[in-house]
């Protein structure tokens, strides 16, 4: 029988992030899969931080959007492994962040075996201000909003922005 | 529409957008959780209750400081590293329940447990001080359980594996955190400079507990599923020698804390300030078994 219903994947990747509505949870990485056999759909999620508040948020997101589409058997599953990483949002979902004026991350640090290094000072990366282009910013605070931004503050256009962690 | 308060627009349709009281998601939801061949349950529960009370306990200490950090920056900052030791606590206590075949794993082992059978370090514990003793506390501890955390992630569990590679990424950022802030006070005024080196003088007597192994970590760490602390030593060694010659700061000439008959944290012998500390994070949960809100 041929289903007028939307593909379980297209709903899925629709969804979009409590904390940060300009992105899908697809843009975002952290949807990371959808499957669908015998009208069940399976989808897997994985958090971004440890501590990440909005994944009951998400599953419930995602568990309504599927059941709207008309289906009726839905599991949200978690996956922890491989750790989210911000690298995993697409370009899609930086040049979204960008147009809502939240720098997106640049590459994250490389994690090659043993100890983490100890770096002090600011980080080397240049981020960019989304409001004015400005290469000239500074790091107000490592910490924001959420556990994934940091705060910044543009030198050229004094204005402040968020920035997503690199992670 | 109209609402007879706000809270009720807030939660309107949609109740489980809001995390309140007891009965969260579990938060190993579909992830596998058999306990690989060879590992005994009863330990590798034991052993994850100690690393997650390290972090249910830092964390509600970090929480205390919501609302009286200096600058509003620490404020967001110092609540974001205990949300992320929260989360880790979590996950590490839902992996206890797991392994033990408890249902509700992370509330009970949170809020119905007594002093005794929380194995938490005594550094998470201590009352909370000035910021330079926060500063002093979130060094060492960030510093070591970095390093145990990097090597947990090459754990025969996949579930600790997985929990504790996605903390080397957080603690990262509070390890970083701390030390830019010790060698800001430390390498500061005379005045920040005493007030960092008392913080550091009141932790340091719980620096030795942090390297001790107890038979729970020996064996687990014998498994390949855990980590023998006593090798973290060096890395702490190194990592504090670096911020503190920054902070022009010496390393305190101080002796360990004494324990009970030698037994301290890890065994379950804690300070007073644990005490208080579990009357606060528990007696709502106790007063109302069971309760959402």
């Amino acid at each position: 029988m041929v289903s007028a219903r939307r593909d379980a994947r297209t709903v899925a990747e629709s969804v979009t992030d409590p904390e940060l509505p300009m992105l899908t949870l697809a843009d975002l990485g952290v949807l990371r899969s959808v499957s669908e056999a015998d009208g069940r759909v399976v989808v897997a999620i994985t958090p971004t931080y440890s501590g990440c508040p909005a994944m009951g948020a998400m599953r419930d997101d995602l568990e309504r959007a599927l059941r709207a589409a008309g289906y009726a058997d839905v599991e949200i599953r978690t996956v922890l492994s491989p750790a989210w990483s911000s690298d995993w949002i697409s370009e899609d979902g930086r040049r979204k962040l960008a147009d809502a004026g939240i720098a997106p991350p640049g590459a994250a640090p490389p994690r090659p075996p043993g100890p983490v290094p100890l770096t002090l000072g600011p980080p080397v990366h240049r981020v960019t201000c989304p409001r004015c282009g400005s290469p000239d910013t500074e790091e107000v605070s490592r910490f924001g909003a959420t556990a994934c931004r940091a705060l910044r503050r543009c030198r050229t256009c004094a204005e402040p922005f968020e920035h997503v962690k690199e992670i | 529409m109209s609402f007879d308060n706000p809270y009720e627009a807030l939660t309107e349709d949609n109740d489980a957008r809001w995390a309140f009281g007891t009965g969260f998601e579990d938060p190993l939801a579909g992830v596998d959780r058999t306990v690989p061949d060879g590992v005994d349950p009863a330990g590798l529960a034991a052993y994850c209750l100690m690393l997650g009370d390290d972090a249910l306990i830092l964390s509600h200490r970090l929480q205390e400081w919501c609302t009286h950090a200096p600058e509003l920056e620490d404020e967001v900052a110092i609540a974001n590293i205990g949300l992320d030791l929260l989360g880790q606590a979590r996950l590490l206590l839902a992996r206890a329940g797991a392994a033990e075949g408890r249902d509700g794993g992370e509330d009970h082992y949170a809020f119905f447990r007594d002093e005794p059978e929380f194995r938490n370090v005594r550094l998470a514990e201590l009352e909370r001080g000035d910021f330079a003793e926060l500063v002093a506390r979130l060094l060492v501890f960030s510093a070591w359980r970095l390093a145990l955390l990097t090597r947990l992630a090459g754990s025969r569990d996949p579930v600790l594996a997985a929990v504790a590679d996605k903390g080397v990424k957080e603690v990262t950022y509070h390890r970083g955190y701390a030390a830019e802030w010790a060698i800001r006070l430390g390498d500061g005024t005379d005045h920040s400079h005493e007030r960092m080196a008392a913080g550091l003088a009141t932790v340091w007597p719980y620096v030795g507990e942090l390297f001790a192994t107890h038979p729970v970590e020996r064996a687990l760490a014998e498994a390949g599923v855990g980590v023998d602390p006593a090798g973290l030593r060096g890395e702490f060694d190194d990592v504090l020698a670096q911020v503190l010659r920054a902070a022009t700061l010496d390393v305190p000439d101080l002796g360990p804390a004494a324990g009970v008959s030698g037994r301290t944290g890890r065994d379950g012998v804690h300070t007073e300030a644990m005490g208080h500390l579990l009357a606060e994070l528990q007696s709502v949960a106790r007063a109302h078994p069971g309760a959402t809100w």
